[in-house]
């Protein structure tokens, strides 16, 4: 159905914009008075020195998941890297010995200067081998290299359960295991 | 010392100081634009410059910015016309200093047998001069756009120019109706008949003498064209930024391009001093006049401790809110006590005023330094009404959008020029009959 909008028909004194304008000027003054003797009301937060908690569904940096044994769960079946819009996911698929799973990943290579970050990698994988959870705002870097995710900067996360871990902020870690987490992980990636 | 070397010292010192007071408060009105924007959006403003951890509420932020716009590339484009395009910025800044030469900041003192007047030029017909050259200002715009060479500079002078020459026709009406009302033209003996309480048919109404209670619908309509006239908004057109890049000074860098902002501000310092003199008494504090003020100066001394306090303490209450409210978030060591020690300094100035004022009451001043006592509180005033027009300036900037430019049209020559037609004829009845 289309709905018209007519213009609004401004008489009398609205047309001398005059009555309008000291509303307009009052709902303003009250924002400036209430802001200037309550400042802790806004909600500007310091971000350097104070970050805001990561919500759980956080869509964030990629990551491998790994198996009980350690291995990485990824099978190297290439459909991440067939459904990625960015055609940034580079995979060199080799022979596993383990006779449950034909492949491994040699090596798995994420470029995130092409990622557009769509997430389509996540929803292809079969095996909930890769995510996009790490709780990072910031990963930016100084050379090229830096945000190039190999195949160790991906597997560094053990697993941890950032998803369900609500509230998770790597400045003010919920457990200790997080933190230590968080801490290699920074160590590894400069 | 014979009176013209005397005349000569006064217009020296004064025309220093006059031409120091926009240039002061230009930083400060960026500070004001900048702050008062954030705190009406709910933000808390620019406050990360820092010398050393110290912020100064984010003061250092136009330190940076000056330092930054001087030592940029100075580009003139190849296809301008160089003579007009490097003079457009000067002109706009010279412009906008000069009119306050013609405003008396102060009742002038007398010093032996002559009389120091604060005020460059007293010229009998101030007002005309004042407006004619503020009027002038339009040509700074307007030779950017031209000298620019490029069709968005050129149709941004051209809605300047159009907006200047509809607006000051109001503008001058209204004057006209103001100047009726005093039957004065000088600025500084507009100023003096502002003194006292204002009679109407020979009763006293208790109200001060203020062109704006004398002529209300005058001062709606100059306040309206003033804001046209500093292109500020809602009748910023000039520099519409959706419509035509930057307007006229779309092709300007580095300082050049400062000097148009700062004349920006600098206008706005002047047509606040302006209409503060000719709508709020100037320097005039309401309800006593000069002479009754110099017989009691140390209660006018008592007035400028007790405003001091005043102001010092509802900084300090501000400052003290934001130093508990964000102050241990910064960084820096000394960031974190600095807003602290900034609203107890502020705290402990107003109670020394306050302790000052029984000390004062019982004092009695010569002829002279009750003169500059008076002389300060009447400065005190005269920026205190400046300054809410200041105010009113980024107020209404960051609460009104954009006019159209038919509206713009319309406003000024369906609206703002029969009122103040109407003005002036019903000013003209009312006077024939007082
Ligand atoms: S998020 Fe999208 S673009 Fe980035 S790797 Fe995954 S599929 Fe490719
Ligand atoms: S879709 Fe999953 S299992 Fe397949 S290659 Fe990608 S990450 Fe590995």
């Amino acid at each position: 159905m289309v709905k018209i909008v007519r213009r609004p028909h401004l008489a009398g004194m609205r047309k001398l914009y005059v009555v309008e304008i000291l509303g307009g000027l009052l709902t303003t003054l009250a924002h400036v008075l209430r802001n200037l003797f309550f400042p802790e009301k806004l909600p500007t937060v310091f971000y350097p020195e104070n970050r805001k908690a990561i919500p759980a569904a956080y869509r964030g940096r990629h990551r491998l998941m790994k198996r009980e044994d350690g291995s990485p769960r990824c099978t190297a079946c290439m459909l991440c890297a067939t459904s990625c819009p960015a055609f940034c996911i580079h995979i060199q698929a080799g022979e596993a010995d383990d006779p449950f799973k034909e492949k491994y990943p040699v090596d798995f290579t994420i470029d995130l200067l092409r990622c557009v970050f769509c997430g389509l990698c996540v929803e292809a994988c079969p095996l909930d081998a890769i995510r996009m959870d790490v709780p990072l705002v910031s990963f930016a870097g100084y050379r090229r290299e830096d945000v190039i995710l190999t195949k160790e900067i991906l597997l560094q996360h053990e697993n941890a359960d950032y998803a369900h871990a609500p509230g998770y902020n790597p400045h003010r870690p919920l457990s200790v295991t997080h933190g230590v987490h968080y801490i290699n992980f920074l160590k590894n990636i400069k | 010392m014979d009176s013209l070397t005397f005349g000569a010292i006064n217009i020296v010192v004064m025309a220093v100081v006059m031409w120091n007071i926009p240039l002061q408060f230009i930083p400060l009105m960026i500070w004001l634009e900048r702050k008062g924007a954030a705190i009406i959006q709910d933000r808390i403003g620019p406050l990360r410059a820092n010398i050393f951890g110290i912020r100064l509420f984010g003061l250092l932020h136009t330190i940076a910015d000056a330092i930054k716009l001087l030592f940029k590339e100075d580009i003139i484009p190849n296809h301008v016309h160089r003579l007009y395009y490097v003079m457009a910025p000067f002109w706009s800044m010279t412009v906008a200093l000069v009119p306050l030469m013609l405003i008396p900041i102060a009742s002038p003192l007398q010093i032996g047998a002559h009389l120091f007047r604060f005020q460059v030029a007293d010229y009998s017909s101030g007002l005309v001069l004042l407006f004619a050259i503020t009027g002038l200002g339009v040509y700074g715009t307007f030779f950017a756009g031209w000298a620019s060479n490029n069709k968005y500079s050129l149709l941004g002078s051209l809605r300047s120019s159009a907006q200047m020459i509809s607006y000051e026709l109001g503008m001058g009406l209204a004057i006209v109706a103001v100047l009726m009302a005093y039957q004065e033209i000088s600025v500084s003996s507009i100023v003096e008949k502002q003194s006292g309480m204002m009679k109407l048919f020979h009763w006293v109404v208790p109200l001060p003498n203020w062109g704006i209670f004398l002529n209300p619908v005058a001062f709606v309509v100059f306040l309206v064209s003033a804001f046209a006239e500093t292109n500020r908004t809602p009748f910023d057109l000039v520099e519409g930024e959706s419509e035509i890049v930057a307007g006229y000074h779309t092709e300007y860098s580095s300082m050049k391009f400062a000097l148009f902002f700062m004349a920006e501000y600098a206008h706005m310092v002047v047509a606040s001093i302006v209409m503060a003199t000719l709508f709020l008494g100037g320097y005039q504090i309401p309800y006593v006049t000069t002479e009754q003020l110099r017989h009691n100066s140390h209660y006018a001394l008592c007035a400028i401790l007790i405003i001091i306090a005043l102001l010092c303490l509802i900084a300090g209450i501000i400052v003290y809110k934001r130093a508990k409210a964000y102050g241990m978030s910064f960084a820096e060591k000394l960031g974190k006590k600095e807003y602290f020690v900034i609203s107890y300094l502020l705290f402990a100035a107003a109670l020394m005023s306050i302790f000052l004022v029984p000390l004062v009451v019982q004092m009695r001043f010569a002829a002279l330094p009750s003169q500059i006592i008076v002389a300060a509180l009447q400065m005190m005033a005269l920026f205190g009404k400046a300054m809410i027009f200041l105010w009113l300036y980024v107020h209404v900037r960051w609460t009104l959008p954009r006019f159209r430019y038919d509206q713009l049209m319309n406003l000024g020559w369906k609206i703002l020029f029969p009122v103040s037609l109407l003005n002036i004829a019903i000013t003209g009845i009312v006077i024939s009959f007082t």
